[in-house]
């Protein structure tokens, strides 16, 4: 596997993931994680995307995956079907994130969500000396294009796990090129969270 | 690359004691099947894929007809190269049980009077019609198909296929589909079989010596069409366009889609048994595999599916297809799901070409591969 030239945070995610797991990837994309997971880990991959295209692409490398919006839920897969489910760049894309949330944790045992820090220093600056919203890296849209409907940062993140008792099993913040350790919330462009319920999961 | 010539063939059985048991109780015999089949069955018997054809269609899904020159109805999609590639699969098209077009039927002769069975012909379901092609499929020695596919009702066959053979279908492609008639669906079959019912020809079914109720026939046709295609699909082909400059102020056709529907009409009088129409809508209409019917409780299958709806199909909208998804996913069936963007409605498995074959190559290679060892040969 060309190891080197994939995304960081797949490499991340493919560490996570256990030899043989079963995984479904909610918002799979082309299928490139799915793809990484299936060869290198042996894992049962099945996602779930919105876009056409994105499917057409998943079915020529052999992947199972559902042609779906996340915001109708996962009505259907049975309860604790899954190891790991993946939310990879597509929490901050759905409306009912409090839903998708609850039906991630009753079809599966953890949740990998990773997503855009907005607390990355870039961003920060550019509101504040430029006045203006940031478009980085990894937020690489403007106001008007982007499907981003909820912007949050790892400080963020951390305290809705609080809030909504989800235990941090692991987490990984991510610059360019290699994970932070130092001041996450504000050198990380993006953050790997490996998060299950505290008091089990519900059925 | 194409399959030029084709020819039909026949398989009778069901004879005399073995006659064919039906849903509904009564037996069926002799049977007869036509099919037609395209590629080559390999050495170990693993590539043959089984085409199901929809409501009008017949054995004829791909290639060229040498007598009428008749392209199959499905052609686009079988041959050298194509979604279903000859070059590696073994592909069988049959025409169904109930049928006109070379299968037994009501136009077909009683056995026990000489003439045709009319309505002495016992109503058939879709069941009914996998048990029949079961034994075509024992015939040609084949022990497990890779796939069963189809459209509309073509998709309810592969359906059934499953609840049916679970351990005979390596893989299903159900499009365009539903695991139950609605009573919308249910409701247009019924017009078709009372507009043709209702035509003084049909004589309660007994008119093959006087000539078919083609007025009946023609109009549930024309209805048939309608629900075919989509609000937009029929803008795009005729919009208000007129067949000649002006207004005739009568009641002959003005508008070009009036014209297309007695065309349509017309032409299908002269290929399709009214009988066999009322036949198979019934069947259709009886099709339910809701609940647990396509996968009972306690049961485990190991294919493989592909299902596909299209966006402007109001027929049999995309939700009927992610209810086939959500059971099968329920019942941890591995199921791929496409819905595709298309504005041509219900006749869109017919027509959108491109994206059908790509997903159903990939979807038919991976499907190969994955057979258990020593299966590929």
């Amino acid at each position: 596997m060309k190891n080197d030239i994939l995304r960081l945070d797949y490499r991340v995610i493919a560490r996570i993931i256990p030899e043989g797991a079963r995984v479904l990837d909610l918002g799979c994309g082309d299928g490139e994680l799915m793809d990484l997971l299936q060869k290198e880990k042996k894992a049962k991959v099945q996602g779930v995307e919105l876009n056409e295209q994105s499917i057409y692409k998943c079915v020529a490398k052999g992947l199972s995956v559902v042609h779906s919006n996340l915001d109708k839920g996962l009505t259907g897969f049975p309860d604790q079907a899954f190891d790991y489910v993946i939310l990879n760049e597509s929490l901050q894309e759905v409306r009912n994130v409090e839903l998708l949330l609850r039906e991630t944790f009753r079809v599966g045992r953890r949740a990998i969500v990773g997503f855009p820090n907005f607390g990355n220093w870039k961003a920060r600056t550019m509101i504040f000396f430029r006045g203006q919203t940031p478009v980085t890296k990894s937020l690489p849209y403007h106001w008007y294009d982007t499907p981003n409907l909820r912007f949050l940062t790892i400080k963020d993140f951390e305290e809705y796990c609080a809030v909504e008792s989800l235990k941090i099993i692991e987490s990984h913040c991510l610059a360019a090129k290699s994970e932070v350790r130092l001041w996450p919330n504000l050198f990380a462009s993006t953050a790997i969270f490996v998060v299950a319920p505290k008091g089990g999961n519900p059925t | 690359m194409d399959l030029g010539r084709v020819e039909t063939s026949t398989f009778q059985f069901a004879e005399g004691s073995s006659a064919l048991r039906l849903e509904s109780g009564q037996t069926l015999g002799p049977v007869t099947l036509a099919y037609e089949t395209y590629g080559t069955l390999n050495a170990k018997r693993s590539n043959a894929i089984l085409v199901l054809h929809a409501l009008s269609g017949d054995a004829h899904a791909a290639g060229v007809q040498p007598e009428t020159g008749a392209v199959g109805w499905w052609d686009p999609m079988i041959g050298p190269g194509k979604a279903f590639d000859t070059d590696r699969y073994f592909v069988i098209a049959s025409n169904v049980l109930g049928g006109c077009k070379g299968s037994t039927g009501p136009s077909s002769p009683n056995p026990a009077t000489g003439k045709s069975y009319a309505l002495e012909f016992p109503v058939i379901t879709i069941a009914d019609m996998i048990e029949a092609q079961r034994h075509l499929i024992d015939h040609l020695g084949i022990d497990k198909l890779l796939c069963v596919a189809g459209g509309s009702m073509g998709g309810m066959q592969a359906l059934q296929w499953v609840a049916s053979y679970p351990e005979r279908v390596a893989s299903a492609i159900p499009i365009a589909t539903t695991l139950k008639h609605s009573p919308q669906q249910i409701a247009f079959d019924e017009v078709g079989r009372q507009a043709i019912m209702a035509d003084p020809a049909w004589k309660n079914g007994d008119y093959y010596a006087t000539g078919q109720p083609e007025r009946g026939l023609a109009v549930a046709r024309m209805v048939g069409h309608i629900t075919y295609m989509s609000d937009q699909s029929m803008e795009e082909k005729f919009s208000r366009k007129l067949k000649n400059s002006d207004y005739t102020f009568s009641f002959t056709a003005d508008f070009e889609v009036e014209g297309y529907l007695r065309y349509r009409g017309d032409n299908f009088v002269r290929r399709f048994d009214a009988n066999s129409y009322l036949y198979i809508t019934k069947a259709m209409d009886y099709f339910d595999l809701s609940g647990d019917k396509l996968i009972p409780p306690k049961g485990r299958i190991d294919a493989r599916f592909l299902v596909l709806a299209f966006q402007s199909d109001w027929l049999y909208p995309a939700y009927q297809s992610e209810e086939i998804v959500r059971f099968l996913r329920s019942r941890h069936v591995d199921a791929t799901y496409c819905e595709i963007a298309s504005t041509y409605g219900h006749d869109a498995f017919l027509l959108e070409i491109d994206e059908q074959t790509h997903l159903i190559r990939h979807f038919l290679e991976k499907t190969y591969e994955t057979l258990p060892k020593g299966a590929i040969g």
